[in-house]
């Protein structure tokens, strides 16, 4: 406890702020049902009030909805949609990754080569074909990103553990007769933990801009669930009045993705021991 | 020289071989839809004589790689095929589309690339300055920003509050060169504020990580002033990587703009391809899927061949 607290104070102001705000919006998730006035999608007024009037703080929405309780919905389905992908990406990047340092040969060949068409197709493109196909719902577009984005996951854990792979106390397991799950876990995984964990807040920042991209497209999280990026594609038009409501969950998405940006880069600095030289 | 040529030649060979495979999965991607593509399209509904004319009508009773070799045939030539929804020639409708795009794309390079390598220059010049250390936090920001907030703060202080340009960037054919430029201002300054700081980023690195190499120091030894040394000594040794992501971040635009065009209302190819998607027009999904998918890999294939070129330890491997 007490080096937790002597890391935070030896933090950067940007750290600091990052870790404040990602606090913030973990509280604000957990929470939403008690901290929100309304109901999730009830309609409780007219269209389009605009902000302060007749109690609600920031207006109502397209279809006479409250914004904040929107807003604070919006925290809990667009990061947990996030978050849930990020995790599946890992599991599915992570296991591939280290299974091809350990295994070698032909199985890391022709998991590298099929990462490699995978990768040579921008994201978005492969995303909107495979969405067309499939048609929009929230598990197929968790799976759809998860598959994409572990793309880069398995690259990042290949390389970190083919340095691991060579060294002597992996070739002592083998030695001893230890299964290829037990290398992995207990000799590969723990010692390549610093850059994957890193990645993992790159990684949520990529998915959750993605998918707020989708989702403002028009083809990723769907109403009635309140999602940040489909607020301000039902509130776009608000805009060309000067009225700045739909830059609100706008801002909301940018203000996590600075925050995780910001922890990630201290975190980086921390493991990787660059010091910048004076 | 014949090793290089070798090696060029490897590299555009694999690209090919990319686009190849990248093609094959397009056009398999639809095969693979539950029933065909003529119930998808005419519905529960349709009898099924109406889904065999409709197939017939389409070629879909070939065997898929007849169709496969026609359909690749056709994108080579230019010919699309038909929309669905509303039966038109795809190749009439993209061709205009697709430029506007590329000049949007193009736009915003100009503005990004000598923007971005110049404050890479500055902030390697004046690292650890509070100059520094504030283009670090801006860039970082700017990276972390949805590309749909970026353009609609621009819309709400430039379009509407300052009324410089306009918020709809609607473009036609008869414009003018320059008028043309004026509307597009805004989506390629939401684009640039994207890539710039990916592009300074890597900049600033590549000139930073040469600062440490022995040259540059028999040239500080020397008395040589900090700037010389940046402008003319290690940033003509780091212009292989800085092409390189400038290639890349190239590649990354033209990618990057359907979001773009879509806050813009632009009528570029992104539009035309996000609108397909909703409405689940096939054909034309999969004609935007190629071209953009083949402009990205043509791009990063540049890049890797300019990245060989132009770095001579690459011309001799051990």
């Amino acid at each position: 406890m007490e080096r937790f607290w002597k890391l935070l104070k030896s933090a950067p102001p940007t750290a600091i702020f990052g870790l404040l705000v990602i606090a913030l919006y973990v509280f604000v998730a957990l929470f939403a049902p008690v901290l929100a006035p309304y109901g999730e999608s009830e309609i409780v007024g007219p269209e389009f009030l605009p902000r302060g009037e007749e109690g609600f703080i920031l207006g109502t929405d397209n279809l006479g909805r409250d914004m904040l309780t929107r807003l604070i919905y919006g925290a809990r389905n667009t990061i947990g949609i996030a978050f849930v992908t990020t995790c599946l990406a890992f599991l599915i990047g992570g296991v591939f990754g280290l299974v091809a340092t350990t295994l070698g040969g032909w199985v890391d060949q022709l998991l590298g080569r099929m990462v490699d068409v995978l990768m040579a197709i921008p994201t978005l493109i492969f995303a909107l074909l495979i969405l067309t196909i499939t048609g929009t719902s929230i598990p197929v577009l968790i799976v759809v990103i998860a598959v994409l984005d572990s793309t880069r996951v398995f690259r990042l854990a290949r390389a970190v553990s083919m340095n691991i792979v060579v060294l002597d106390f992996v070739e002592a397991a083998r030695l001893r007769g230890e299964g290829t799950w037990w290398i992995i876990t207990r000799e590969i995984l723990p010692n390549s933990l610093p850059p994957l964990v890193a990645e993992f807040g790159l990684r949520f920042c990529f998915v959750f801009l993605f998918i707020s991209a989708l989702s403002f497209l028009g083809l990723g999280i769907k109403p009635p669930l309140a999602d940040w990026a489909s607020m301000v594609r039902d509130m776009r038009t608000l805009i060309s009045f000067a009225d700045p409501t739909p830059l609100l969950p706008a801002g909301a998405i940018a203000l996590l993705t600075v925050g995780v940006n910001f922890v990630v880069d201290w975190f980086l600095h921390k493991t990787s021991g660059i010091r910048d030289e004076k | 020289m014949a090793k290089i040529l070798k090696m060029v030649a490897q590299r555009l060979a694999l690209g090919f071989l990319t686009l190849f495979v990248v093609s094959l999965i397009i056009f398999l991607g639809v095969e693979l839809l539950p029933g065909d593509l003529a119930e998808a399209i005419l519905g529960q509904a349709a009898t099924p004589e109406t889904v065999a004319a409709f197939r017939r009508e389409v070629g879909l009773d070939l065997p898929p790689h007849t169709r496969y070799l026609d359909w690749l045939g056709g994108m080579l030539q230019g010919d699309f095929g038909r929309s669905l929804a509303n039966q038109r020639e795809i190749s009439g409708l993209i061709g205009v589309r697709f430029a506007n795009t590329l000049f949007l794309a193009a736009t915003a390079a100009v503005i990004a690339v000598p923007l971005a390598v110049s404050l890479g220059v500055l902030a390697a010049l004046y690292r650890n300055t509070l100059f520094d250390r504030a283009i670090n936090v801006v860039t970082l920001t700017a990276i972390s920003f949805p590309e749909f907030f970026v353009g609609y703060i621009l819309i709400l202080f430039l379009a509407v509050q300052a009324n410089i340009f306009p918020s709809i960037s609607n473009v036609s054919a008869d414009l003018g060169f320059w008028e043309h430029v004026y509307r597009v201002m805004l989506p390629a300054l939401t684009l640039t504020l994207v890539v710039v700081a990916h592009m300074m980023r890597m900049t600033r690195a590549a000139i930073i990580n040469l600062l440490a190499s022995p040259y540059i120091e028999m040239a500080m030894l020397k008395g040589i002033s900090r700037s010389r040394i940046i402008i003319h000594h290690a940033l003509p040794n780091a212009l292989a990587p800085i092409i390189n992501v400038i290639v890349i971040n190239l590649a990354y635009l033209v990618v990057g703009v359907v979001v773009v065009e879509v806050v813009f209302a632009y009528p570029g190819l992104g539009q035309y391809f996000v609108d397909s998607v909703i409405k689940r027009d096939f054909p034309v999904v999969q004609a935007c899927c190629l071209i953009f998918a083949a402009t990205y890999i043509l791009l990063n294939l540049t890049a890797d061949v300019l990245s060989i070129l132009s770095n001579p330890r690459l011309m001799h491997p051990k």
